[in-house]
């Protein structure tokens, strides 16, 4: 120990410290996401000894191929529900919440607690509770349904359906997370603004609201939004739990398709180029949120 | 106006509760089929809440049905991924933070970037690292994937970046070690750091299905969320209570973490929203 000069001790102090981390990342991160880029490339299967590369025959094979397409579409629709869905929703619950806490702020706890629940549960388990809700003959919804004389829906097993029926659980999940983004951004407004529009004349709910609070909670609502986004796309457990991609690839989304593709048909080439296309995608959603992140900070 | 404020209050006051029992629904209807009686599962008619508390079914759900070593796995899983998590990002963390060295900048724009990666794009190649090693169905495939995270490391870099340095040049003099100064002095700093990442960390590897679905065919190893579909495809709609006690049980343990630490979950949660 006494052998080795101060700096060499140091450097060694460095290493031991920070080594760990860097190396684990190297090897779980990055080293895989280089061989992925590598993989969709070629023509590889789980357990073939050789392969041949055919350039973007794969990611030509994801954006003509009907299951390709559909796997696309599809999860841009789910998007494309969640994301008006959840945000609105959120933002109407934590505009209640927000002013029921004047009045009665244990009853808005509570509240805040009811719609914040799905967060916090295992999605598979209540993917499977959901199954029992939505069951065709045993299920609460088609029962009640039944009971005011409507035509029972068969939520999951109909293929016009089944996409918007995982929508609704995917902005069930969802509510109460934007809810608290949303309370935290209107902690944020200073009441004077509140005290200025009334002067103003412009005190009424609905005009405060347009004129104080809808402007001065726009960088929130747009992290709201992209960050709803982001977790949308890798939509995966309710399908895998409730559908599987079915029926007839009605609910196919893309990380099922690349979970299906790569692990089910060992195709892993298809696979990876699936999960190229997924991983752009959300490229472009993070660099987008770090940049309202950013946004927001500076913001005033 | 005050007539105008009430109903405004009333109309609030609906539309939440509508809301609060929509999102309820899947919760009552799961305790209420683990509380009933095998016949009034099956009835027909619409019927809420079950009409006698049935225990039956939790009875069978941990007696005869691997739930309970599910939720052993889950706990080793999801506490053996935390503790490495831990273990390496906080000397990391210190690292960035309190010590001048060559490949700081490097160390921390590779943080940066590993940020942006999803898990499931890095799946495939470590799927094909695992079976080229025989990892695959053992503990070291569900926690090992999850060691390296940058989201630890860049929160608890935030955290460490705002003590004082001479804190740590003190415990120096006093003739501390390097690793000592990281584990007494920086961690305990940094603790309510550890806690909001431990939250993110546990609430996301418990409710994983994602990566337990591709590393481990072998029930005996299932993660919650694995052995819930395990059990469900078993009975087949046979013993529909039981498989609803069985779901109460795995959504338990949060639910009541979160109704514990109503304060901490959302921020922990919410922090972890900042990880792509």
């Amino acid at each position: 120990m006494t052998a080795l000069s101060l700096a060499t001790r140091e450097r060694l102090t460095d290493i031991w410290l920070a080594g760990p981390a860097t190396l684990a990342m190297v090897v779980f991160i990055f080293l895989p996401v280089a061989i992925v880029a590598m993989l969709s490339l070629t023509d590889y299967q789980f357990g073939a000894t050789t392969f041949s590369w055919i350039g973007l025959e794969n990611y030509q094979k994801l954006f003509s191929s009907t299951l390709g397409r559909k796997a696309i579409t599809n999860t841009l629709i789910y998007v494309a529900v969640v994301i008006p869905g959840s945000v609105v929703l959120g933002l109407l619950v934590a505009l209640g919440l927000h002013r029921m806490n004047h009045w009665a702020p244990r009853l808005s706890n509570v509240f805040r607690t009811v719609y914040f629940l799905p967060v916090a549960a295992t999605l598979v388990a209540m993917s499977v509770a959901w199954q029992m809700v939505l069951h065709p003959s045993l299920g609460v919804v088609n029962q009640g349904l039944v009971a005011v004389n409507l035509p029972p829906q068969n939520w999951l097993g109909d293929r016009g359906l089944v996409l918007y029926t995982l929508s609704i659980i995917g902005i069930w999940q969802t509510v109460g997370y934007n809810m608290v983004l949303f309370l935290a951004g209107l902690l944020a407004i200073p009441d004077e603004l509140y005290d200025a529009a009334e002067v103003d004349g412009a005190g009424s709910p609905w005009s405060s609201f347009w004129t104080v609070t809808w402007p001065m909670l726009g960088p929130t609502t747009l992290f709201v939004m992209v960050i709803t986004a982001a977790n949308a796309f890798r939509v995966f457990e309710t399908v895998a739990t409730l559908t599987k991609g079915g029926p007839a690839f009605a609910s196919d989304t893309l990380v099922y398709a690349l979970y299906r593709e790569g692990f089910v048909y060992f195709k892993a080439g298809y696979s990876s180029a699936i999960t190229i296309v997924f991983f752009a995608i959300l490229l472009v959603l993070t660099l987008l949120q770090f940049r309202v992140v950013e946004r927001k900070v500076h913001y005033r | 106006m005050t007539f105008n404020r009430f109903l405004g209050r009333a109309l609030s006051l609906t539309l939440l509760t509508l809301g609060a029992v929509a999102i309820l629904l899947p919760f009552i209807w799961m305790l209420s089929l683990a509380f009933k009686p095998q016949d009034e599962i099956f009835s027909a008619s619409i019927q809420l809440l079950p009409s006698s508390i049935e225990w039956r079914n939790f009875v069978v759900a941990l007696t005869e049905t691997d739930v309970p070593r599910y939720l052993l796995n889950g706990l080793i899983v999801v506490f053996g991924i935390l503790a490495f998590q831990i273990l390496f990002s906080v000397p990391c963390a210190f690292a960035l933070t309190q010590r001048r060295f060559a490949g700081r900048t490097l160390i921390f724009g590779m943080v940066l970037a590993a940020l942006l990666v999803p898990f499931h794009v890095t799946a495939i190649p470590i799927f094909l690292g695992f079976a080229q090693l025989g990892l695959l169905n053992s503990y070291w495939a569900l926690i090992l994937p999850f060691i390296p995270t940058a989201f630890g490391i860049f929160l608890f870099r935030q955290f460490l970046a705002q003590v004082p340095a001479e804190l740590f040049d003190a415990a120096r003099v006093d003739g501390l070690s390097e690793t000592a100064i990281v584990w007494r002095i920086a961690f305990p700093l940094a603790l309510p750091a550890a806690t909001a990442f431990a939250i993110f960390s546990i609430t996301a590897h418990w409710n994983d299905l994602f990566w337990p679905l591709i590393a481990t065919t072998d029930p005996h190893l299932a993660t919650p969320p694995r052995g819930i579909l395990f059990f469900r495809d078993e009975e087949s709609g046979n013993d529909v209570g039981a498989l609803m006690a069985a779901t109460v049980l795995i959504t338990a343990p949060l639910v009541l973490a979160f109704l514990f630490a109503q304060r901490k979950f959302p921020q922990g949660l919410a922090t972890g929203g900042l990880k792509g």
